[in-house]
């Protein structure tokens, strides 16, 4: 087993939540974890990504090596495609919530990047933050995002819900069950797709 | 098996340092080093051993308390960024000279690419400059166990020694095993009580004694195990692999057939021996070191008529920028998987102030005053405030080392650019500012100081900062005249007083300071939680 994990999105967004979570439910598997994050500088809304490897072996590179991601995990539509060259052409998916952060003054137009997304072949985009909405919170959209991309992490869904319940242990029983329901309702909708 | 710590790069070695029994740590916080200091600050382990942890106002002041403490017989770490090493340099070179008495390691933690610094300086050349050894971890565990070994070596040669990390390392994560913890020195001063006196007799002695140590540096470089000769089967290359470097070399490895003799370097000075042993046996060499190529200069000479060596200087390597596993794979001309083209219609999303920044309300106040003078007259400093360059503020017009805005404005003024305006932040202005405000202040130059006094270190995510609540103390002290002293808060809503006191101070023909104090939103937004959290557990116990 080995997971090559692009996780990208807009400082601020949750995506070293989103890190956290496959990471320790990773370990709760027994699996080997090198995860690179951004820190400093770009976390002031500028754009983010993280590079997530687990594997069964030995795992020598903190950096994914370009053309070799087998999956893209974002949770904002453009800066989905910003990594798309990190991507594995054959095999890789690209899973990413379809609303944008719009914080630029040249953001372009939102069908055009849906458009150029929906070219990538093996690609899922969701309403993340409809679907989180429906779960109760807006805030749970980068779970719904992880959520539609469980399919394809190599994961136990188990060993994610356990991961959730862990980390988000310290801010009660009820951001706990948010969690949870988004990280389903996310799923579901990606199943349903397919 | 023990359980893995699931750590950052700066964290393990955060951990190996407490676990290594160190008294103290001492910092400036600057991207990538912060989280080193900031996970000893946090720990239960550091706190029950009582290990000094708090901020120090610059590099340099941290350095010189950590020679301190190594003076007194316990064991301290200095931690920085790389162009901190600039700052702390004249401490750090002397202290090569002094040598150290407790354990005392030097951390440098280097910024290839350039993801959040001003240039991408190799720490490596500061080892070699000052002659101490230098360790260069290529994974998390290594990280923790050489910061052990660090200080073990420090003690048995009676030197300081430095850590070189990069980007990569210190803030990815990976699993990590701990060992027992050693236990702190006793205060034990060193048995020559002259030994720290650099008066050039003594210095001279000392500077001997330094020398004399070089081969055993190079010997135990050559013993340690962080130096590694791998077989190959393959001769026609010869590759040295440098710290992070062997990662992306392994990560080759696990995918190609790939037979060539390995040099896995860890601790320097490289051991002769090793790459003698590697040069003769192969028809080249590659050598793969992220930052500077420095074994590779080294290799090639001045006139470079020895075999070939590939690398940054004959483009085998691109000449700046961090590694990759891509970049190693071209240079061993391995195929690449190539990546889906990058769509254009992806456009730059660049960091920007918080919305309800502080800077924003002084900066839009700083803008329309600089409207009555012609443009370029505002030189900056290094923090968020440095993001009012961008679009939509545009304000300023120089970013180039901390400190720098008073000092540069000075020159400008002395050059005939009157009105000149420094912008720094308040913990930049106690990091470096103050000495140049008295330098401004002996000669009357005709500057105004935009003080952003927002509480904190902001850039590097919200640190204490030196002169908390004493901002406009500190400038009565050096000197600025009261009147000039002024103090405005940066709120939309105050902006036309805001914009005239702005005006008046650029009509004064002397030092004037403005402190534009409200605190970053972000360490308020951290500490009304922090309240609200002691509030509920107040009551529910
Ligand atoms: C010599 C040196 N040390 C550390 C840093 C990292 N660094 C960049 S800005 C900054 C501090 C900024 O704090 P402040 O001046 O208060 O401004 P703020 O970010 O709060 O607006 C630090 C520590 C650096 N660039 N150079
Ligand atoms: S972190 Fe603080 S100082 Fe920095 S941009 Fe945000 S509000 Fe401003």
């Amino acid at each position: 087993m080995k997971k090559d994990i692009i996780l990208a999105g807009v400082g601020g967004q949750g995506i070293l939540t989103i890190a956290t979570v496959i990471g320790m439910a990773a370990l709760h598997e027994g699996l080997q974890l090198k995860q690179a994050e951004v820190h400093g500088m770009s976390q002031r809304g500028g754009d983010v990504q993280s590079n997530l490897r687990i594997s069964s072996k030995d795992i020598a590179s903190d950096l994914i090596p370009e053309g070799k991601a087998d999956l893209i995990v974002s949770v904002e539509p453009m800066e989905s495609l910003r990594y798309v060259n990190m991507l594995n052409r054959k095999e890789g998916w690209l899973i990413t919530s379809m609303n944008p952060f719009v914080n630029i003054p040249n953001y372009p137009p939102i069908e055009d990047v849906l458009k150029t997304i929906w070219e990538v072949p093996r690609n899922v985009t969701i309403d993340a933050e409809k679907v989180a909405k429906e779960q109760g919170s807006i805030k749970a959209a980068n779970i719904v995002a992880l959520g539609a991309a469980s399919p394809y992490l190599g994961l136990k869904f188990e060993s994610l819900e356990f991961a959730i319940r862990t980390i988000f242990a310290k801010k009660g029983e009820d951001m706990i069950n948010l969690n949870l329901k988004a990280l389903l309702a996310g799923k579901n909708y990606a199943v349903k797709r397919t | 098996m023990q359980k893995l710590l699931l750590l950052l790069g700066d964290e393990a070695i955060a951990q190996g340092a407490i676990d290594a029994g160190i008294s103290g740590v001492y910092a400036y916080p600057g991207t990538p080093s912060t989280e080193i200091t900031e996970y000893i600050q946090a720990s239960k382990d550091a706190k029950e051993l009582n290990i000094r942890s708090s901020w120090s106002a610059n590099e340099k002041t941290a350095m010189e308390s950590a020679i301190g403490m190594s003076y007194a017989g316990k064991k301290s770490l200095v931690c920085m960024k790389h162009v901190g090493l600039n700052v702390a340099a004249d401490a750090f070179i002397n202290s090569a000279i002094t040598g150290a008495n407790g354990g005392l390691v030097v951390l440098s933690a280097d910024d290839p690419s350039m993801h959040s610094s001003q240039n991408e300086q190799d720490s490596r050349f500061y080892g070699k400059f000052s002659l101490i050894p230098v360790m260069e971890p290529s994974n998390q565990q290594e990280a923790y166990d050489m910061t052990r070994y660090a200080f073990e070596l420090s003690e048995k040669f009676g030197t300081p020694v430095l850590i070189r990390v990069t980007t990569r390392l210190a803030h990815s994560r990976a699993g990590v095993e701990r060992k027992e913890i050693i236990e702190q020195n006793q205060i034990k001063l060193p048995s020559n009580l002259k030994q720290f006196i650099l008066l050039p007799s003594i210095a001279r002695k000392q500077y001997d004694i330094l020398l004399s140590k070089q081969s055993e540096f190079e010997n135990d470089a050559f013993k340690s195990g962080y130096n590694e000769l791998i077989k190959g089967t393959d001769n026609s290359i010869g590759i040295i692999a440098c710290g992070l470097a062997y990662n992306y070399l392994e990560e080759n490895r696990h995918d190609n057939e790939i037979n060539y003799p390995i040099l896995k370097v860890g601790q320097y000075p490289i051991p002769t021996k090793m790459v003698n042993k590697l040069y003769e046996s192969c028809d080249e060499i590659l050598v793969l070191e992220d930052g500077y190529p420095i074994i590779e200069e080294l290799l090639r000479g001045l006139l470079n008529k020895g075999k070939k060596i590939n690398g940054r200087m004959n483009g085998s390597i691109p000449a700046a920028g961090e590694l990759n596993p891509n970049i190693v794979a071209k240079a061993l001309k391995l195929n690449i998987e190539d990546g889906h083209p990058k769509p254009e219609i992806v456009q730059g999303r660049p960091p920007s102030l918080c919305e309800g920044c502080s800077h924003t309300d002084t900066f839009t106040a700083l803008n329309e005053a600089m409207l009555d003078y012609s443009p370029g007259r505002v030189f900056s400093d290094i923090g968020c405030y440095t993001l009012s360059a961008l679009a939509p503020l545009e304000s300023i017009n120089s970013c180039v080392d901390m400190g720098a805005s008073i000092t540069m404005a000075i020159g400008a003024a002395d050059a005939g650019l009157i009105p000149s305006v420094a912008a720094i932040g308040d913990s930049t202005f106690t990091h470096s500012g103050i000495t140049g405000l008295l330098d401004a202040v002996n000669t009357k130059s005709p500057i105004t100081v935009i003080i952003n006094d927002n509480s904190t270190t902001g850039m590097t995510g919200g640190q204490d900062s030196s002169a908390l609540g004493r901002v406009e103390d500190i400038c009565r002290g050096v000197g600025v005249e009261e009147d000039h002293i002024r103090v405005i808060k940066p709120l939309r809503r105050f902006h036309d007083e805001n914009l005239a006191i702005i005006k008046e101070e650029l009509e004064y023909n002397g030092v004037s300071v403005v402190v534009a104090k409200r605190e970053c939103i972000q360490t308020l937004g951290r500490r009304m939680k922090l309240k609200a959290q002691n509030k509920r557990t107040n009551k529910s116990v």
